[in-house]
């Protein structure tokens, strides 16, 4: 077998350094967003459907919920 | 070819380059040009596993020179006549079509890919958080015409999940402000971190309330940061907050 561990099979722990807390004046936990916020900040796993291409099904997400710039994670074309 | 496409939005494109470097999984139909015996294909999908050669077709985007990529696994699910059904999980940029076509070859009767679907590329999942263009419209229009924000929050994901694969290092609320302004993450700002970081691997940077500050290129490994007392740990290469989120403390 010449199979390997896809990369996101690779199980990583965190070691912890120091101690230290955060303040909940500053920032917000990332599911806390607010809406605008969360657009802005946002990512879709989008189901391309068959047809359009990877670049048009983009450009049409973009328009839907009318934001200014969108980019996508790899062509489904070949 | 249809399945997962990952799409960001706005300051998320910075991103991006994780998940088009990020590894693929495909599903798809090789339609075989004649009768082979299924000992056989079984033999010859094997053999398209580990370093595998490959020109990039005519099409391509990137420069035809020969390349290798890596094919994590390549198994055949079900074969019915001279369909066979396929899961394969490789490198990106590898060309599953290409794949299929020299495995028609190898196999000595050729054969083509008649179908493909990702179901995966980098963290995204075709069984989690699958959205559809209809299921975002409809969720936007509530939004604006009834004012209910629930239903497109819930089909948007936070930036964050655009790194789940990166080892991460945690910094303290007085170190944030300065990486949002471009200062690399220092050894005493460091809260905690993923075991087994490599120097030179790309990283995310992250707020203990668990926010995606930047993306960052290791200095140190885990080991060396944990028995360290000062220097830099991580180069900030890309910045994704935006600056006095956290107060300004330099």
């Amino acid at each position: 077998m010449k199979e390997t561990t896809p990369p996101w099979e690779v199980k990583r722990e965190v070691v912890i350094k120091q101690e230290a807390e955060t303040d909940p004046k500053y920032g917000c936990p990332p599911d806390q967003r607010p809406l605008t916020y969360h657009l802005k900040y946002g990512f879709i796993n989008l189901d391309k459907p068959k047809g359009p291409s990877s670049h048009e099904v983009t450009a049409w997400t973009k328009k839907v919920l009318g934001v200014g710039h969108a980019g996508h994670g790899g062509t489904l074309e070949v | 070819m249809t399945g997962v496409l990952p799409i960001a939005l706005e300051e998320s494109t910075k991103t991006l380059q994780v998940v088009l470097a990020g590894g693929k999984e495909y599903v798809g139909v090789m339609k075989l040009h004649g009768d082979v015996n299924v000992e056989k294909i079984l033999d010859v999908f094997e053999e398209f596993v580990g370093e595998i050669f490959q020109r990039p077709p005519l099409r391509a985007s990137v420069k035809r020179r020969l390349r290798t990529r890596n094919i994590y696994y390549n198994r055949v699910l079900e074969i019915d006549g001279r369909n066979v059904l396929f899961k394969i999980g490789c490198q990106s940029g590898t060309y599953i079509r290409k794949i299929i076509h020299d495995i028609g070859e190898a196999l000595g009767c050729g054969a083509h890919m008649a179908e493909l679907r990702r179901t995966r590329a980098g963290p995204y999942m075709e069984n989690k958080n699958l959205v559809t263009l209809q299921d975002l419209s409809d969720a936007y229009i509530r939004w604006k015409e009834k004012g209910e924000e629930e239903p497109l929050k819930r089909l948007i994901l936070p930036v964050e999940t655009s790194v789940e694969l990166l080892p991460k290092v945690y910094v303290k609320d007085t170190a944030v402000d300065a990486i949002c302004h471009g200062a690399h993450v220092t050894i005493p700002g460091i809260v905690k971190l993923s075991s087994k970081i490599k120097p030179e691997e790309l990283l995310a940077v992250y707020t203990l309330k668990e926010e995606l500050i930047a993306l960052g290129r290791a200095r140190m490994s885990t080991e060396e940061i944990l028995e360290k007392d000062y220097g830099i740990a991580v180069k900030t290469e890309r910045v994704i907050m935006r600056p006095n989120v956290y107060p300004k403390t330099w």
